[in-house]
């Protein structure tokens, strides 16, 4: 068999295209229940389920925001969580038009023999979870791979690995329904320039793919997750437009157009840095067979999570802060953003942790 | 008279000159074992791009005219020629002097022999091609072999000395190469062959971009076969997935390559024929898995089909915008009825000449999704299959 063609091949070519639907992208709200919890200490909020709850229906009910997003990735808790009223939030989104996405890993473990590589966990037993979270709503499903750049990093071991691990959850996905994101996720951690994280990106990538082709995933149905292509966190900045540049070569010399888009990561970039970066891509000219959109966790909530600080009286506050940030990423994934939402506190805000464990 | 196996030294670059031109390969082995990354520039990068481009412009494509001696041979006998250097000449001749080709035609793949030869005129073949705006390109390979351990299959010489022949052809005027290896899938293909053919290919394109030639990369897979349509595609995808995975392991540049892959089309022996929209659909989807954007162009070989059937096909492919420039580089689809309108006679060049032309137009209308069909002759619409072909 030439790839995947069982019964919900159309199905997941359907929803991957829609995912890449220009002026659209993804909202990654799939903060596990422990990294959620550092993100409501930094606000003095206790990590408790109902506050996780409040701060997830902040931002999918804030009016008008919806329309700027394709999907959203929730954790396992979130999916089968209600808005206060009781309405269950993957309702909220099918009637807004957005795709509920599932983060299916189990978290990264070390591998043995190497220095502190990763592999991602969460074969076991994925075919039935996926089952179950088609059935709850979810179409779409997120598993991240992690590898970072030194001058003996990545290892081989290290991309075989966590591309091999790719390629089998990818194909278990779409056996049971869910449009696999593929998140091969170079840290921007190091002193490295641009041209090392673009060698290391295209080596990676050509793994990955020859990865999910070896396993027969049909890649009209694929989203990929990468990095952009910046120097390292310890290296000086670059225009967004050479970033540009780098990311769409890289992407040019490693992904088939078969591929319907690309929802790039923020990795620790300010909000306004990735909404910066993604719209000079989309002004770049040049060979571009796949919508470049975005799927941002820090990067479209940042501003929002300090608007907030956990009190009632703020979500109006909260809410504007959120759409501003959606609408500014729409129009970057067209080309056509102005920079007017570069006002505002944590806009332009680092939001790299060293070594940063999800 | 020329010789041509024997690599004359006087052709070869000045020892000098040579490393002048590769020193930064040469201290690239000083770097430390740990992971050599490879920036893909080197000393001819943007020129490699530059020819890359060239060659695949809008409604141009490749005439395929570097048939080793002895097939050449075959084709003369066709016309009941002999096989001997002066008639070889004097058709190569008729090919490159076609006035006008170079409209239709950006490149000529040349056997080593032409690419030292002048016309009977005592011109430099290659001075005629560049003349014409038509790069001159040569078949690189030596050839198939047996391939030990394997299920009857075949596998391509030629890397042994590659590097110094390749800088000894771009000294003579080539700027591309060719590479042909061969898959045959009613002998597997066994998981080996594809990757000897992945991987000799990979290392033979490394070596010619740093030797200024742009490589086609070919990996036919051969028409002969039972097999339909769905077995071709499945074929075709698992070689392309290892060919680009090695190319990418050798650090090979992919904005200065050409492919030359075989359509997607049912076996020559099974039942079930494909229409152009088929093979159209089929070879596209091919294309759209296993081809990155950042290749500028593939041009197609047409493998034994008739000379209308390449036209098709390549039209019907041509019928909405691709990523990369979809063309040709057709050697018999091309040639067939030029050759038979020579047929060795002085006075038939001038319409023998005519022939080529049109069929250059043909397809390079198909290059643009506009051809038609009219007109075309009985002879161009024979089908040219030939069963264990051997090139």
């Amino acid at each position: 068999m030439s790839c995947y063609k069982g019964k919900y091949h159309d199905e997941l070519i359907a929803n991957a295209a829609y995912i890449g639907t220009p002026g659209k992208g993804i909202l990654a709200a799939d903060e596990s229940t422990g990294t959620i919890g550092k993100r409501l200490s930094s606000i003095n909020v206790e990590n408790v389920e109902s506050n996780r709850r409040a701060l997830r229906e902040l931002l999918f009910c804030t009016p008008g925001a919806l329309q700027y997003l394709s999907g959203v990735i929730l954790f396992e808790e979130t999916l089968y969580q209600k808005t206060a009223a009781g309405k269950p939030f993957v309702d909220v989104m099918k009637e807004a038009g957005v795709l509920p996405g599932i983060k299916v890993d189990k978290g990264t473990v070390e591998l043995a023999g190497t220095n502190g590589e990763t592999t991602t966990q969460g074969l076991d037993g994925l075919a039935q979870r996926c089952q179950k979270y088609y059935e709850a709503g979810a179409r779409f499903a997120k598993w991240r791979a992690v590898l970072k750049i030194s001058p003996t990093e990545p290892s081989q071991l290290a991309i075989n690995e966590n591309a091999n691990g790719l390629a089998r959850y990818a194909i278990i996905c779409q056996e049971n329904g869910l449009v696999p994101i593929v998140e091969p996720e170079i840290l921007v951690d190091g002193p490295h320039d641009i041209n090392k994280c673009a060698d290391v990106s295209e080596r990676v990538l050509a793994a990955c793919y020859k990865a999910l082709n070896d396993h027969h995933v049909l890649l009209e149905g694929t989203l990929l997750k990468p990095n952009m292509v910046t120097p390292g966190s310890e290296s000086k900045k670059v225009a967004p437009e050479v970033v540009a540049e780098y990311t769409v070569r890289t992407l040019q010399r490693t992904m088939p157009p078969a591929v319907p888009a690309v929802v790039f990561l923020s990795g620790g970039q300010s909000e306004e840095e990735a909404t910066l970066n993604l719209n000079a891509m989309n002004k770049f000219q040049g060979k571009k067979p796949w919508t470049l959109t975005f799927s941002f966790g820090r990067a479209l909530q940042q501003s929002t999570l300090k608007a907030w600080q956990g009190k009632e009286e703020n979500v109006d506050k909260a809410q504007a802060a959120f759409l501003k940030r959606c609408k500014a990423n729409s129009e970057a994934t067209l080309g056509v953003y102005k920079g007017d939402a570069g006002e505002g506190e944590g806009v332009s805000e680092s939001l790299h942790v060293k070594d940063y464990k999800y | 008279m020329a010789s041509a196996t024997i690599l004359r030294t006087s052709f070869l670059p000045k020892r000098s000159e040579w490393f002048a031109a590769n020193s930064h390969q040469s201290t690239s082995h000083l770097q430390p074992t740990s992971v050599a990354f490879t920036v893909h520039a080197g000393a001819y990068s943007d020129e490699l791009i530059k020819t890359a481009k060239s060659v695949a412009s809008p409604g141009r494509g490749i005439l395929a005219m570097d048939e080793s001696n002895a097939t050449c041979g075959k084709r003369l006998a066709s016309i009941g020629l002999e096989n001997t250097e002066a008639n070889r000449q004097a058709y190569r001749t008729l090919l490159v002097s076609v006035p006008g080709l170079g409209q239709y035609i950006s490149g000529a793949i040349l056997f080593e022999e032409t690419l030292y030869q002048s016309t009977i005129d005592g011109k430099k073949m290659v001075d005629v091609l560049k003349e014409q705006n038509i790069m001159p390109g040569i078949k690189v390979d030596k050839g198939l072999v047996p391939l030990a351990g394997s299920n009857n299959e075949s596998w391509c010489q030629g890397l042994d000395g590659l590097a110094s022949r390749c800088a000894a052809y771009y000294e003579q005027g080539a700027r591309f190469a060719k590479w042909r290896t061969v898959v045959s899938i009613p002998n597997g293909p066994s998981a080996l062959a594809v990757k000897e053919a992945a991987w000799g290919l990979a290392r033979y394109a490394s070596i010619a971009q740093d030797n200024g030639l742009v490589p086609i990369v070919e990996p036919e897979i051969l028409l002969d076969g039972e097999h339909g349509i769905e077995r071709t595609f499945e074929v075709a995808l698992k070689v392309w997935a290892e060919v680009f995975f090695y190319m990418a392991e050798n650090n090979v540049m992919f904005e200065g390559i050409l492919l030359k892959p075989s359509m997607v089309t049912p076996g020559a022996e099974c039942k079930e024929r494909a229409t152009p929209e088929q093979v159209s659909e089929y070879t596209l989807k091919l294309l759209q898995r296993r081809i990155p954007p950042a290749v500028p162009g593939i041009m197609f070989l047409s493998g034994g089909q008739s000379e209308v059937e390449a036209t098709l096909n390549l039209n019907a492919m041509n019928q909405g915008a691709n990523p990369w420039h979809v063309s040709f580089s057709y050697a018999r689809a091309l040639q067939n009825t030029c050759l038979k309108t020579w047929g060795g006679r002085p006075e038939n060049v001038k319409a023998a000449q005519e022939t080529l032309l049109v069929r250059a137009k043909a397809n390079s209308l198909a290059q643009l999704g506009k051809y038609t069909g009219e007109g075309e002759s009985e002879e161009a619409k024979k089908g040219m299959f030939v069963k264990g072909y051997t090139y």
